[in-house]
């Protein structure tokens, strides 16, 4: 076969991934069962790397990821240096929001946690609502990262103004906020050197006819109150203490949020979102709270950015089934509600005709059992969830760190075998 | 129980925080017996584990529940003379995040709602090595012992953990219990556990089974 004909075929292959993903997305029946790749330390490990060396090696990484997708062949990839390759530019910044493998107590083979804590206290509403940009800039960066706590000190530019904003420039030449902007340019060099090595490995993989899964990441509003400002506990007694400050806060979030994320996606030049949720499972807030605190500003964002043309991928972790009737609101063949643990067969019962299900083959038989059990899950979940299509083939929450490779070829390939 | 004891008990069983630490604060100013009002904290948290387990309840009010007991009891305990560090316990249960693993809500919910139903619960915390458990397990001579942990990495930790009691010879004194994120019956065999439960209630059922009151 000549040079040409392969580019050509590849390219084939590459529009027949994506019309294969889109038409799952938008509820017809593709040719065949649809996958997907996402993984976070898996293709790592796959290639004998330690999770560290996952972080701080971004050839590496990119040789692994380009490994991992020839062999089991998806039809669209999560670009993983996005996910984790940003050891380096943390210790540049000395972050201070993750334990990550090889750093403080964490040894080399456990992948990077989320440190749950308070990062913008109950006190702090009124000043985060006023003026969301300046509390982030002199408040938050300065507690998330060592290296950014001069940035304090900058101007508070909405009352500094004409010759004052000449004047202003004095803050930057202090020894230590001159030295914090260093330090942003020295982490802004070693992103683009990150970056650099992803677009490569991104470029080469749409070569061989591999589209991307992913072009930018978002969130729902209560999760980043209660991840990333207020800490679970914080978020949890607000919903009695601060209501109305929480609810006034997440009206800015759902706007700021989707105006961030259609940002990031169309610099890729994509149309696919991944958003991960921690607040919506069962059990952890009552339905009543749900469809105060999360769903109503969570449906909003998800309508904005489906409104830009981009199709969410909206990972609902742990088990969601009872809220199935609440969430299937949305316009039809526009979403992907990825599953780990909710009932699928409810799901699908639920969201036909309205949204694309993906998932969930349990980590559990990834990592202990058999590629037979795996291929006998598949099969029941194609049978049933895969009928008339809106189905695509994934993990729970992505193929997981441990997963013996057996299982997860296993499962890739059985998706080539299920034909529409 | 007097009015007022039975006031208090309502107000924290329905999340009236502020209403309910000002009432305590106001019994105590009035010479209110404090080991009577903290059984009435005792009482009015049973009604909120039951609400909880009937799904009537979630995470936010044992969240809330819990600061309302925290507040009050910091206000009764040093008022009280005599010592109630013997009070009975149903049995004592150890609990921790395997090693690896820095995740904790789903470990405190447990432990919060082990302690309302009367276990004695020793937390060591997250990221827990494997000795840590076996010398526990020497000291306090638990009846239970409550495997925690979020992430993947959590299956083997648990398993090793799991080993280690066998080895110490220890693993017919203890049941079992793993707990949290993905883990499925799957993960119960794969880790030599006894028992896997999806939520706090799980796990004080499995409790309450093991050790009959």
């Amino acid at each position: 076969m000549s040079a040409g004909s392969q580019l050509t075929s590849a390219s084939a292959l590459y529009e027949q991934r994506q019309k294969r993903l889109i038409d799952a997305i938008e509820l017809r029946e593709p040719d065949r069962l649809p996958t997907i790749l996402f993984s976070h330390f898996w293709v790592a490990r796959y290639c004998g790397m330690t999770c560290r060396e996952a972080m701080y090696d971004y050839e590496g990484l990119a040789a692994a990821t380009r490994k991992a997708v020839v062999d089991l062949e998806p039809d669209a990839f999560h670009p993983v240096h996005a996910l984790v390759a940003f050891g380096p530019t943390m210790e540049v910044l000395d972050y201070k929001q993750l334990e990550w493998p090889g750093h403080k107590g964490l040894s080399d083979n456990v992948p990077f946690q989320y440190l749950d804590a308070q990062y913008m206290a109950a006190d702090e509403y009124e000043e985060y609502l006023l003026d969301p940009t300046g509390f982030m800039l002199h408040k938050y960066m300065p507690r998330i990262a060592g290296a950014l706590e001069p940035l304090s000190q900058l101007p508070m530019y909405p009352g500094v103004l004409h010759t004052r904003i000449i004047q202003s420039m004095e803050a930057y030449a202090r020894p230590e906020v001159r030295r914090a902007l260093e330090t942003l340019i020295r982490a802004g060099e070693e992103i683009q050197k990150m970056r650099a090595v992803q677009g490569r490995m991104v470029e080469e993989l749409k070569d061989l006819g591999f589209p991307l899964a992913a072009h930018g990441t978002s969130h729902a509003p209560f999760d980043v109150a209660a991840d990333y400002l207020r800490g679970s506990k914080g978020a949890m007694l607000d919903l009695f203490r601060n209501k109305d400050k929480l609810l006034s806060l997440m009206d800015r979030l759902t706007i700021l949020i989707p105006r961030a994320g259609i940002a990031a996606v169309k610099a890729m030049g994509g149309n696919m979102i991944f958003i991960p949720l921690h607040w919506g499972l069962d059990g952890f807030m009552s339905p009543k709270q749900f469809t105060t605190f999360f769903w109503p500003q969570f449906q909003k964002v998800l309508l904005t950015l489906i409104e830009a043309g981009i199709y969410p991928h909206v990972l609902w972790e742990g088990d969601c089934t009872t809220r199935l009737e609440v969430i299937k609101d949305v316009p039809p063949g526009k979403c992907v509600y990825f599953f780990e643990r909710t009932n699928m067969f409810k799901a699908k019962e639920a969201l036909r005709g309205t949204v694309c299900i993906r998932g969930n083959v349990p980590a559990s038989m990834l990592i202990a059992g058999t590629p037979n059990d795996v291929r006998e899950y598949c099969k029941k979940l194609f049978d049933v969830v895969g009928d008339g299509g809106g189905f695509i083939l994934d993990a729970g929450v992505g193929v997981p760190d441990e997963a013996n490779p057996d299982n997860v070829l296993a499962m890739y390939q059985f998706a080539k075998e299920c034909m529409y | 129980m007097d009015d007022k004891g039975k006031q208090l008990v309502q107000q924290i069983a329905d999340m009236q925080e502020e209403d309910s630490v000002k009432l305590a604060r106001e019994m105590l100013d009035s010479g209110y017996d404090p080991v009577k009002l903290l059984g009435h904290c005792r009482e009015a948290m049973e009604i909120v584990g039951k609400r909880y387990e009937e799904g009537e309840y979630f995470l936010p009010e044992l969240m809330l529940a819990g600061e309302m007991l925290k507040a009050i009891g910091d206000m009764a305990k040093p008022l009280i003379k005599q010592d109630t560090s013997g009070d009975k316990t149903v049995g004592t249960v150890i609990i921790g995040t395997v090693q690896g693993d820095l995740h904790d809500i789903g470990k405190n919910i447990v432990t919060f709602m082990l302690e309302i139903n009367g276990f004695k619960v020793i937390d060591l915390g997250i990221d827990v090595p494997i000795a840590n458990f076996v010398d526990s397990i020497k000291e306090h001579k638990p009846r239970v012992v409550g495997l925690s942990g979020f992430l993947t990495l959590a299956f083997d930790a648990m398993k090793e953990t799991v080993g280690a009691i066998k080895e110490a010879g220890l693993r017919d004194n203890v049941k079992i219990m793993i707990g949290g994120g993905q883990v499925d019956e799957t993960i119960r065999n794969y880790t030599g556990a006894d028992a896997f439960g999806l939520n706090a209630m799980e796990a004080v059922s499995l409790c309450k089974q093991w050790i009959p009151a």
